[in-house]
């Protein structure tokens, strides 16, 4: 069920670039608007031809512009949540999902609106539904076509912050049950960090950086036209206790971090945006600081870039924080991989849609 | 009142209204989504009925239908009779003059569905011909709907091209139009006034019906 792309066009943008997204696996499709990630997302579901190119699902060839192969949209397996999700408004929310169904059976209907947490909503028309009531319903139709691939077009961008979040976490509670590729399209690299394993950068119709989300959120060359304080790692913690502050004692693998604005039950796991601009590095375990969150860890590496700043790799228990810091200031301490460092972290930097589920942990997942 | 004026009128309105319903369904929504070159050509000539005298217009099929030409000269091949003075010849008639009755808010009724919608129906897994009838036509229909009752209402009224193609002939040409103006040129009044007064409780009542439908629409859709 691997995904492959390949596509090269001059207009009406210049594209060229390649990917493979495995089976089970969300690769994030990320660049500054204008740099072609709706055009492959087109290219993908059939909705443009370009100019050569090769999409190829599962062994099932949907364009192969050397032989001329070009199946239409409707005939490929591709299940589209479109950016204004595009209901049909003239149906229920079961008819839109039904009518992505080759026979339409509202058992069926009732399962995928279920699944997307629309229980008792079937008959209600787009119009009646709240935007992030219809953007599951946009889901529930992409799965009912039972896609090869799952495509997403920026689909958390028509909601509020507070809808985002919860959408988020169930898209990655919902890719437990989906064994096909997924593609997710974003300029929002928080929204990719939290929910893709790997990614391409898109700039100008290349691809500029194709790797791990880790990775490519690690690379500032990668970043560049992102923006270079998007820069960040991931953390994995458990939450331990809310303390009557209201913040939160999360458990690390480089020792317990304070947070404020963290949900869930103690023993919830968590994933944590630690953005690599906000960590502070002392050779020393500092005192009489305000921050609260000190991680202790071994430096892995020292990347220097073009500009003044340098990219610190810090190895915690086995998890890696990425440190933002001036080419100077690690002069002055001297970092080099092997020293031992600490990661001082204000608990206010993190930001309440920078901490996710994690998708293993959900009690329905 | 003339029943046998009214009843014709009927019929003549009933065929033009099921030529022209797949006529406007295939050419509105291929004006309103295809770009081609001489679009805009096209539009124009659909458009010219809207302008022409009908007089002018008249005269113009009156030629063209006539046993003189190529598709006179066809019809009476195959039909045995001539086109001009004869009800398929209004027909014929009746279509070409409604097609910008026609064609113009079918293809508005089409241009007002967003290009996403198409392209959801199309990855849901629709061809073409389920997606017109599944998404399109039901998004489309209050245009649909003021197509058919212009275009029905209007071929009730046409006369002048009535009066060039088809004559005054009772039972077969002789609309109710025409018989309103025969009543009073025979200063029937109130006859003419009769008939009239049908004339105008249909057509009121075919707006009326549009309108009914298109609110029901809307807010069903808002």
């Amino acid at each position: 069920m691997t995904l492959s792309v390949a596509l090269q066009a001059t207009a009406p943008i210049p594209l060229d670039l390649s990917f493979q997204v495995e089976p089970g696996e969300m690769l994030a499709l990320v660049g500054p608007s204008g740099a072609g990630k709706s055009t492959v997302l087109r290219s993908i579901a059939g909705l443009w031809r370009p100019e050569r190119g090769r999409v190829a699902v599962a062994g099932e060839t949907w364009l192969d512009t050397a032989t001329g192969v070009n199946l239409p949209p409707y005939r490929r397996h591709a299940g589209v949540v479109f950016q204004s999700y595009a209901l049909f408004p003239h149906m229920t929310a079961a008819g839109n999902v039904m009518a992505a169904m080759a026979r339409p059976r509202r058992a069926e209907a009732a399962r995928l609106l279920d699944l997307v947490n629309l229980h008792g909503l079937a008959d209600r028309r787009p119009a009646e539904l709240s935007g992030g009531q219809q953007q599951r319903v946009a889901v529930a139709r992409a799965l009912a076509r039972e896609p090869r691939v799952l495509i997403l077009d920026e689909p958390f961008s028509a909601v509020d912050r507070a809808t985002r979040e919860r959408l988020q976490d169930e898209i990655l509670a919902l890719r437990a049950h989906l064994g096909m590729p997924v593609v997710l399209v974003t300029h929002d690299l928080n929204e990719a960090q939290l929910l893709a394993d790997r990614m391409v950068v898109i700039d100008r119709g290349r691809a500029v950086r194709f790797g791990t989300t880790a990775a490519v959120m690690a690379d500032p060359a990668a970043l560049r036209a992102l923006g270079i304080r998007e820069l960040a790692a991931m953390l994995p913690a458990v939450v331990v206790r809310h303390e009557e502050d209201g913040l939160a004692r999360l458990d690390t693998a480089g020792g317990p971090l304070f947070l404020p604005g963290v949900e869930g039950a103690p023993g919830t796991r968590l994933r944590v945006r630690i953005m690599a601009h906000e960590v502070i590095l002392s050779r020393a375990r500092p005192v009489g600081l305000s921050a609260q969150n000190i991680l202790s860890g071994v430096v892995t590496a020292v990347q220097a870039g073009e500009g003044p700043g340098v990219m610190v790799h810090l190895d915690i228990g086995g998890e890696e924080i990425l440190a933002r810091i001036t080419r100077r200031a690690a002069a002055d301490l001297g970092l080099a991989p092997g020293d031992a460092a600490h990661a001082i972290l204000k608990a206010m930097s993190v930001a309440r849609d920078h901490i996710a589920r994690d998708a293993a942990d959900r009690p329905d997942a | 009142m003339d029943w046998t004026a009214l009843t014709l009128s009927l019929e003549l309105a009933a065929w033009t209204v099921a030529i022209l319903l797949p006529v406007s369904v295939l050419a509105g929504r291929g004006l309103a989504l295809a770009r081609f070159r001489g679009r805009g050509a096209v539009e124009a000539l659909v458009m010219l009925p809207l302008v022409l005298p009908p007089t002018v217009f008249g005269f113009y099929l009156l030629l063209v239908f006539g046993r003189n030409s190529p598709v006179g000269a066809l019809w009476q091949a195959t039909f045995g009779h001539q086109l001009v003075f004869s009800f398929e010849g209004l027909v014929v008639a009746s279509v070409i003059f409604n097609l910008p009755f026609a064609i113009q808010p079918a293809q508005r009724g089409f241009e007002a569905i967003p290009a996403d919608l198409r392209e959801a129906a199309a990855t849901c897994g629709m061809s073409p011909l389920r997606s017109l009838w599944k998404v399109e036509l039901p998004l489309a229909w209050p245009g649909l709907v003021t197509a058919m009752v212009l275009t029905f209402a209007h071929t009730l009224g046409e006369f002048g091209i009535v009066l060039m193609v088809g004559g005054s002939i009772p039972g077969e040409t002789k609309t109710i139009a025409i018989a309103i103006y025969d009543r009073v040129q025979a200063f029937d009044m109130g006859a003419a006034g009769t008939m009239a007064a049908a004339l105008v409780a249909i057509s009121f009542s075919a707006i009326a019906v549009t309108f009914v439908l298109s609110a029901r629409v809307g807010r069903r859709l808002a």
